[in-house]
C-alpha cells in the first residue's frame, strides 16, 4: 500500500523535471527539428553549431562574460557590505541603533519596482544609462544580507571580540581575522543568494543595458525571443547556460542554499 | 585557558586606558550600506510618492493633485490587471500551498524511500533561472506542434492555443509559475514539520489521538507561522509578478495576462509617463502592505 505512493511521486518529478531535460534536448538539435511530430527526447549531435550561432548572432560570449562580471563584483561588494553592516548592527552599542535595524528590515517591505522611475531617472543624471556600474550600484546594500548576518553575529561571544581589543587589534582586523571567519556557513548563505539574485535579475538590467556588448543573459535572450524568426535551439541553449551555474551552485551548496532560504522563516 | 588569562593579564592593565568601546567604529561598519539604501532606496522612494502627484504639461512637470490617482479609477487597464492578479491570487497560491504541504507532509515521512532524490527533483525548478524556464515553457506551450501539445495528442487530446487563448494563457500562466514555486514552498513547510519534536506526535498517540486530530491540534498549529510565510510571500510575489508573463505572453492576449507591474513598465518605460507609473506603483506598494497585514492578522497571533 505504502509503495504505491511512489506512483503519484514519480509522476509528480517527471513532470517537475522534464522541461529542464527537454531544455536540454532542444539545446541539442536543430531548430528545424524541434516540432517535427514527434518531437526529440534524447539529446542530439548540434551542440556546438547552435553555440557557434548563438555566438554569432548575440555574441554569446560576451553576453555571459558580462553576466559573470556584473553577478560577481555585485556579489563581493554586496556580501561584504551585508557582513560588515550586520556587524555593526550586532555587536555594537550606540544610539539609535535599534531604528536602523527596524528601518532596514522595513525596506524589505516595500517592493523594489516602486523605486524604478526615480532609480531610472537618477541613472541618466549619472550618465550610468548602459553601463554595468548601473546595474550593480543601486542595489549593492541588501537587507535580507545584513539582516541574516546580523543573527550570525548575535550568537558570536564578546569576550572574544574584547580579547582582540586587550590584544591591541583594530576593530577593523577584529572584524576580518577574528568574527568573520566564525560566521562562514552564514556568509556562504549570503553569497550564494546575492549571486543567484543578481544572476537571474531581468527587469532592471532590460531598462538599464541597450547595447548587445553590454547585456547580460536574461536580457540577450528576451530579445532574442522578440524576433520575427525565433531560433529557438539557440534559446535553449542560453536558457540552460542561464541556469547551469546556478544548478551547479545549489547541487555542490545544497546545505547552505537552503539554510539561507529558511533564514528568515524558520528558527530552529 | 588559564595560561593564557595569565599571559594576558599585563598587558591588560598596559593597555587600559585604550579599552574605552570605540565610538567610530559602528558607524564605520554600518556607513557605507546606510549610505547606499539613502541614495538608492530613501530618495527614490520619496521621489516616487511625489513623482505620483505629479504630471508633465509641454516637458514642464507641474504638481497635478490627485490627478494620477483619480485617473487610475477610470482607467480600464488598471481594474483588468488587477482581476488578473486576484484570479491568480484565488487559484495559483492556494493550489501551490496545498500541493506543498501535501508534498512535505509526504516527505516527512522517515519510512518513505528516495526522500532525498524526490526533493532534489520537486525543488530543481526553484533553482532555475525566471528568464530561462519562462522561455522555456514559451517553447513547450507552443501551439503549433509545442512538445506538450504533442504528448496530449498522443493521447487523443487536442491541442490547445495556450497562449494566444486569454482563458488559457492564464492556464498556462498559472501552471508555469506553480510548476516553479511549488518545490520552494515545499522545501519551507518540510523544515517547518521537522522542526515539531518527535515527542508531541507521541503524547498525541499517548493521549489517544487519531492522526486527523493530531495533524490539527499539533501539526497545523505549530506549523501556523510557516504556513503564513509562504502565503505572504506569495501573494507579495503574485502582485509584482513581470518576468513569465512578460515573456511568455507579454500581458497578452488582449490583456488576459496583464500584471500590474508589466502595466508599469508599459506607462513608465514606453509611453514615459512617469507621474502615472509611479501612481500605479504605489497602489501596488498599498496593495502589499493592506494583503500582508490582512493575512497577518488572520492568520497571525492565535493559540
Amino acid at each position: 500500500m505504502k509503495r504505491l505512493l511512489h506512483l503519484p511521486m514519480i509522476i509528480g518529478a517527471v513532470v517537475s523535471l522534464f522541461p529542464l531535460y527537454w531544455m536540454i534536448v532542444a539545446a541539442t538539435h536543430r531548430t528545424e527539428d524541434l516540432f517535427t511530430s514527434p518531437p526529440p527526447f534524447l539529446p542530439g549531435g548540434e551542440l556546438f553549431n547552435n553555440l557557434a550561432r548563438l555566438e554569432e548572432s548575440v555574441g554569446f560570449s560576451r553576453v555571459a562574460a558580462n553576466s559573470v562580471g556584473i553577478a560577481v563584483v555585485y556579489t563581493v561588494v554586496s556580501s561584504l557590505l551585508s557582513a560588515m553592516c550586520g556587524y555593526g548592527l550586532a555587536k555594537y552599542r550606540f544610539r539609535g541603533r535599534g531604528l536602523i535595524l527596524a528601518v532596514i528590515l522595513g525596506t524589505m517591505m516595500i517592493p523594489f519596482q516602486v523605486l524604478l522611475v526615480p532609480l531610472f531617472e537618477m541613472m541618466a543624471t549619472f550618465g550610468w544609462i548602459d553601463t554595468y556600474q548601473a546595474v550593480i550600484v543601486p542595489f549593492l546594500a541588501n537587507a535580507f544580507g545584513i539582516f541574516l548576518m546580523r543573527q550570525a553575529f548575535l550568537d558570536f561571544p564578546d569576550e572574544l571580540i574584547e580579547a582582540g581589543r586587550i590584544d591591541g587589534c583594530g576593530e577593523a582586523r577584529i572584524f576580518y581575522r577574528i568574527v568573520l571567519p566564525a560566521a562562514k556557513p552564514q556568509l556562504a548563505a549570503v553569497v550564494i543568494f546575492t549571486f543567484i539574485a543578481q544572476w537571474g535579475a531581468f527587469l532592471w538590467p532590460l531598462l538599464m543595458l541597450n547595447s548587445e556588448d553590454q547585456y547580460t543573459i536574461p536580457v540577450a535572450l528576451s530579445t532574442m525571443v522578440g524576433l520575427s524568426k525565433v531560433d529557438y535551439s539557440g534559446l535553449m541553449l542560453g536558457s540552460f547556460a542561464a541556469t547551469l551555474p546556478i544548478m551547479a551552485v545549489f547541487l555542490f551548496f545544497q546545505r547552505q542554499f537552503i539554510s539561507g532560504l529558511l533564514g528568515g522563516s524558520v528558527k530552529g | 585557558m588559564t595560561l593564557l588569562a595569565e599571559a594576558r593579564a599585563p598587558a591588560e592593565a598596559r593597555t587600559k586606558p585604550s579599552r574605552r568601546k570605540p565610538r567610530l567604529a559602528p558607524w564605520a561598519f554600518i556607513g557605507p550600506a546606510i549610505g547606499l539604501f539613502t541614495v538608492f532606496f530613501a530618495y527614490p522612494l520619496v521621489a516616487s510618492l511625489v513623482q505620483s502627484f505629479q504630471t508633465d504639461e509641454r516637458g514642464e512637470t507641474v504638481w497635478a493633485g490627485l490627478a494620477n490617482y483619480r485617473r487610475l479609477l477610470g482607467d480600464p487597464l488598471m481594474p483588468t490587471a488587477l482581476g488578473n492578479t486576484a484570479i491568480i491570487l484565488a487559484i495559483q497560491v492556494p493550489l501551490m500551498l496545498v500541493l506543498a504541504l501535501l508534498l512535505a507532509q509526504i516527505l516527512n515521512q522517515s519510512w518513505l524511500r528516495m526522500r532525498t532524490g524526490y526533493r532534489i527533483a520537486y525543488f530543481l525548478p526553484a533553482v532555475t533561472t525566471l528568464v530561462a524556464y519562462a522561455i522555456v515553457f514559451r517553447v513547450l506551450l507552443r501551439a503549433d506542434s509545442g512538445v506538450l501539445n504533442q504528448l496530449l495528442g498522443l493521447v487523443g487530446l487536442p491541442g490547445v492555443d495556450w497562449l494566444n487563448d486569454p482563458v488559457w494563457a492564464k492556464v498556462a500562466l498559472i501552471a508555469s509559475i506553480t510548476w516553479k514555486w511549488t518545490g520552494y514552498n515545499m522545501v519551507i513547510l518540510l523544515a517547518g514539520l521537522q522542526a515539531i519534536p518527535r515527542e508531541q506526535y507521541e503524547a498525541a498517540a499517548v493521549d489517544g489521538a487519531g492522526p486527523v486530530t493530531t495533524y490539527v491540534k499539533v501539526v497545523v498549529p505549530q506549523l501556523r507561522p510557516v504556513i503564513l510565510f509562504c502565503l505572504i510571500t506569495s501573494t507579495i510575489g503574485t502582485l509584482q509578478l513581470f518576468d513569465e508573463p512578460y515573456l511568455l505572453t507579454g500581458g497578452g492576449p488582449d490583456n488576459a495576462t496583464l500584471t500590474p507591474i508589466i502595466y508599469l513598465y508599459q506607462v513608465g518605460f514606453q509611453q514615459l509617463d512617469f507621474g502615472y507609473a509611479s501612481a500605479i506603483a504605489w497602489v501596488v506598494v498599498l496593495l502589499i502592505g493592506a494583503l500582508s497585514l490582512l493575512q497577518f492578522k488572520a492568520l497571525g497571533r492565535r493559540g
